[in-house]
């Protein structure tokens, strides 16, 4: 066929079949619209059943034990009654308000605040309802669409102790939020100790569940037979290196005190028992009662959530010889065979060292049996000033560092909540002092003794009884010995730190501090049967009394314990540091305490 | 300034506001269908409303430039265009990135584009200048050659990317083919008719599909009594339909392995998942049928939301509009597309140049494909497909490539008078 010009074209026609096809197709979907919409109320049915609600199963935090199994934190089951602000329709409200034990200005408050976080999304309308109040809820709950209640769990201790290691949990904040996509508004999160540190292995994964409900509220079933739920999954237990008997014994003796006990296993770095004094009980700060009593702690004068064990930062008085004398022994600034007379003082330069009457001469076994003043400064000047440094600045620096290999100034960057690093200053922080060429040996004499511009922690002391034990290294000290199950060991602590100090070395420290017990400072706590290593420390402290410190490893062949304890304001070390540490000895490694009157005379103590 | 006012004038003023109205409706739907209480503006942009705002300034930018150019570039660059179009589609076969399924998108400075929905316009415009150049105003089967293969072709390389639901949407084009005269009425029934009783076949059982047209046979029997030779006519064509459907769903059930059958629905469309299908459609239905009358209001739908139904804002966004502006709103959303696809019918034939005639009917036809096919499957009376709505689903580049081919077409019946 042949057209001739477009305008006369001879299928213009078929314009009309174009557009009757087009509209007979709108037709049809109106027809088939006015059925489904109009006539067929089947789906409006389907649609009031047709209610998805996103329902969080939260998964039960990991549990955590002691070193020999027992159960320190688990979980309790509790339940929240959450609200869908936009399912909310045709309630009972004051039967609802009397339910809950609320008014009704609170109920118009909740529910407000709910809908202004979402219409669509569920929000806590009463957080961690009673037990006969969700039974009950459980009955009426059909009659109050768009509530429903979301069972959660919250920690528990069966011992109350331990709260700063174990830390706590909450609900995770809006940074938290915005940076980490797992949480969500509503999810808990460690927020200290081990619960933070151990966040992602505790926490396990959490499920979501749809399931439909229909108009009275009512679960019907899950959504397309579960094809998009996901499974809770239980976080990983922990195994904790605590020893629960001698935390709380460690505990106990601490009461009615300030300050710390630190227990470390020398052959693991793993933590036996680590106080800090005063504490607190960790149920407290637990669900809807955590804010009030976190405050509360906060306003406490004793600072109860100040962990002394990792933050306090104490000049480590004469505990602190055994380290400067591993470095004079290292460097060459004094030698075995050492000996000098102590005049009952060290003198120089119009510095005046006091020390107290000790059998004469000393060396550098007996300097540290009666920790004499005047042999220490003698051996830190002498190491300092060895002509092999061609300055202070290079004296002080090579003294840091092998005190820094020990442990000290730094942070160990373990698994412990909150750790600092202590002071140990550097060259450069005298020269800003004193300037270049304003200081010498004797300015910095102090360090000698442990006293002046040093600070430690009790952990890091404890640490340099747990390397005099090893003769010369060290394991992180830690807290969680094993994931999952007590076999499976920690894989992040499992490296040895050695020292930049010869073994020879620690050898003679070990033994001067065997005499320290025998038959020096610390022999008013030996231990009938345990030959052990220690060392006291009186702090000096110019705000009050002193505080009395003591290090110490047991039993002397073969350490399976070094500690040392801090008591602030309770005077020499002997007195009181060293009798705790004896008893804490004794209780680890016998599991019993003989010494009654012994153990009596430190419970009644009060500083 | 006299001429600038005169070119305003002979813009289809009505045509433009119908678009506008469109846009904006699918936007708010967007909006309605994927809030989410994070990001409650609708101008957020890191939603898709958001960018949905965006997407619909720069579309009215680009309608814009399309009215301001000169009219002569449609024709003259129709086979460049064209041949832009073809080339897009080989580099997305190499370079482009799969998203479900469909090696169909380039990822270009985080937008995502899609040179599928540009092509069915290059396509318009290469198929008009194909049919407008040959002079002799033959029409039949072999001068449908040329044309029916500017078609082919993108259909070809669509189907490679593994887009099955926009290949098909290139069907729409048939109408030129009908309205030009290539093809007749009778066989435009005949290929409708094949391709309806193919999917009903697939869909349900063959042997419902053969009883209900022996029915309408027999129905029709009653009715021609006084015509014999007719039934007898009939009967013969009852006897080659039902051998056909016989043969589709012998082949489809028993001669093809599991496997070969998943081929099939693949190339069919990957989105016909038979039975994930139907949840979809089952929910869509709850949707829509749930809407009442006056529909659940704005922003209270409950089905539309949380609802676990894909492409909320895409494929499915009638779901949104049923549901919360009812039978109302429904009515209107359909009086507006059939209104506009008869308004373009209308233009079309008033225009004096055969090329704007045939750009015209295939713009109509290709947006009538996709409202038919795309509607059609949220009610459930089309199968699963996925194609967006136009103008009213998320998504840049087909909004985009029809407010080109929508503007194009207005450009081209501004300047009718000058055009042969």
């Amino acid at each position: 066929m042949i057209v001739r010009s477009s305008q006369s074209d001879v299928f213009s026609r078929r314009k009309t079949a174009v557009i009757l096809f087009f509209i007979i197709i709108g037709v049809i979907f109106l027809i088939r619209l006015y059925y489904i919409q109009m006539i067929d109320h089947r789906y409006k049915i389907y649609a009031s059943s047709n209610v998805q609600r996103v329902i969080t199963d939260y998964a039960a935090r990991g549990l955590i034990y002691d070193r020999n199994g027992e159960l320190l934190v688990y979980n309790e089951p509790y339940y929240d009654l959450m609200v869908i602000p936009r399912q909310v329709s045709n309630i009972d409200t004051l039967e609802f308000i009397s339910l809950l034990g609320i008014t009704r200005e609170q109920f118009e408050n909740r529910i407000q605040a709910a809908t202004r976080y979402s219409r669509f999304k569920a929000s806590v309308f009463e957080r961690q309802i009673s037990k006969d109040t969700y039974a009950y809820l459980q009955e009426k709950l059909f009659r109050f669409p768009g509530f429903y209640v979301q069972p959660r769990t919250l920690r528990k201790y069966p011992y109350a102790m331990a709260a700063h290691l174990f830390g706590y949990v909450g609900e995770a904040g809006p940074s938290v939020i915005e940076n980490d996509p797992y949480y969500r508004p509503g999810d808990y999160i460690g927020i200290s100790g081990i619960e933070k540190h151990y966040e992602e292995i505790l926490r396990g994964h959490k499920g979501t569940r749809i399931v439909l409900v229909d108009a009275l509220n009512r679960d019907i079933g899950p959504f397309q037979d579960g094809r998009y739920d996901t499974l809770a999954v239980t976080g990983t237990d922990l195994y904790t290196s605590l020893d629960y008997k001698l935390q709380l014994y460690g505990e106990r003796l601490m009461q009615n005190k300030r300050g710390s006990i630190v227990a470390i296993e020398p052959s693991s770095g793993e933590i036996l028992a680590l106080i800090t004094s005063p504490g607190y009980d960790p149920n407290l700060l637990v669900g809807r009662i955590r804010s009030q009593n976190y405050r509360n702690l906060q306003a406490d004068t004793l600072k109860p959530l100040f962990n002394r064990a990792l933050m306090a930062n104490y000049p480590p008085g004469s505990v602190f010889k055994v380290a400067n004398f591993l470095v004079g022994l290292q460097e060459g600034g004094i030698n075995n065979h050492s000996r000098y007379s102590c005049p009952g003082f060290y003198r120089s330069g119009g510095i005046t060292v006091r020390c107290r009457s000790h059998p004469q001469p000393v060396n550098v076994l007996s300097a540290i049996q009666y920790s004499c003043n005047t042999f220490s400064c003698i051996q830190f000047r002498n190491t300092l000033e060895l002509p092999r440094f061609g300055s202070m600045q290079e004296a002080l620096t090579t003294w840091r560092n092998h005190l820094m290999s020990m442990g000290f100034g730094r942070r160990f960057n373990s698994d412990l909540p909150y750790e600092l690093s202590g002071l140990l200053g550097s060259a450069d922080y005298y020269d800003r002092i004193y300037g270049t060429r304003g200081w010498r040996a004797l300015t910095v004499i102090s360090l000698a003794i442990g006293q002046g511009e040093i600070g430690t922690t009790p952990l890091q002391l404890a640490n340099l009884a747990v390397t005099v034990a090893n003769r010369g290294y060290y394991y992180t000290p830690h807290i969680v010995k094993a994931i999952e199950t007590p076999d499976n060991l920690n894989p992040e602590f499992l490296e040895r730190h050695y020292t930049t100090i010869d073994s020879v070395h620690f050898e003679i420290m070990a033994e001067a501090m065997y005499e320290t017990v025998e038959a020096g400072t610390g022999r008013f706590s030996r231990i009938p049967d345990i030959p052990f290593g220690g060392k006291t420390g009186t702090v000096q402290n110019p705000h009050g009394e002193n505080h009395s410190a003591f290090i110490a490893f047991a039993p002397f062949d073969n350490p399976k314990i070094a500690i040392s304890v801090i008591v602030e304001n309770a005077g020499g070390g002997a007195a009181w540091a060293a009798p705790i540490s004896s008893l804490m000895i004794e209780k680890y490694l016998t599991r019993e305490v003989k010494r009654a009157w012994f153990e009596q005379r430190i419970l009644d103590a009060e500083f | 300034m006299g001429t600038q006012s005169d070119f305003f004038k002979k813009l289809d003023k009505t045509t433009i506001l119908t678009y506008l109205c469109l846009v904006v409706i699918g936007w708010i739907s967007i909006y309605a269908a994927e809030i989410n209480d994070h990001h409650e503006s609708i101008f957020d942009f890191s939603q898709s409303y958001g960018k949905q705002f965006v997407w619909i300034l720069t579309a009215i930018v680009l309608g814009v430039i399309i009215l301001s150019i000169d009219v002569k570039i449609f024709p003259t660059f129709a086979y460049l265009i064209y041949g832009v179009g073809i080339i897009s589609l080989i580099a997305v076969l190499l370079f482009g990135t799969t998203v479900n399924a469909s090696k169909s998108w380039f990822h270009i400075a985080g937008v995502a584009i899609q040179p599928a929905e540009f092509v069915k316009y290059a396509t318009a415009l290469a198929l008009a200048r194909i049919i407008y150049d040959n002079k002799s105003r033959v029409r039949d089967f072999k001068s449908l050659l040329k044309p029916a293969a500017i078609v082919a072709l993108p259909v070809l390389m669509i189907f490679l990317q593994n887009d099955a639901g926009t290949a098909l949407v290139f069907a729409a084009f048939v109408t030129v083919f009908y309205r030009e005269g290539f093809i007749s009425g009778w066989l435009l029934i005949l290929g409708i008719a094949a391709v309806f009783l193919f999917v009903l076949t697939l869909l349900m059982n063959e042997f419902y599909v053969i009883g209900g047209l022996t029915a309408l046979f027999l129905i029709s029997t009653i009715f021609l009594r006084k015509k014999p030779s007719v039934i007898k006519q009939l009967f013969l064509v009852l006897i080659v339909i039902n051998a056909y459907v016989y043969v589709v769903d012998y082949v489809y059930d028993e001669v093809l392995q599991p496997h070969q059958k998943m081929r099939i629905a693949v190339l069919i469309d990957e989105n016909i998942d038979l039975r994930g299908a139907g949840y979809n459609l089952h929910q869509s239905k709850i949707a829509i049928g749930s809407g009442g009358l006056w529909g659940k209001g704005f922003l209270e739908g409950t089905q539309t939301k949380f609802s676990f139904v894909p492409e909320q804002g895409t494929d499915f966004i009638f779901c949104t509009i049923g549901e919360e502006w009812g039978f109302a709103g429904s009515f209107v959303l359909i009086s507006l597309f059939v209104f506009l696809m008869v308004r373009i019918i209308l233009l079309a034939e008033r225009q004096r140049s055969v090329f704007s005639r045939i750009f015209g009917y295939s713009l109509a036809s290709v947006l009538f494909f996709h409202f038919l096919v795309n509607i059609g499957m949220t009610i459930g009376l089309v199968p699963v497909i996925g194609i967006p709505l136009p103008f009213i689903s998320y998504g840049g580049s087909s909004l985009w490539a029809f407010t080109i081919f929508l503007f194009t077409f207005l450009k081209l019946d501004s300047k009718r008078m000058e055009l042969l």
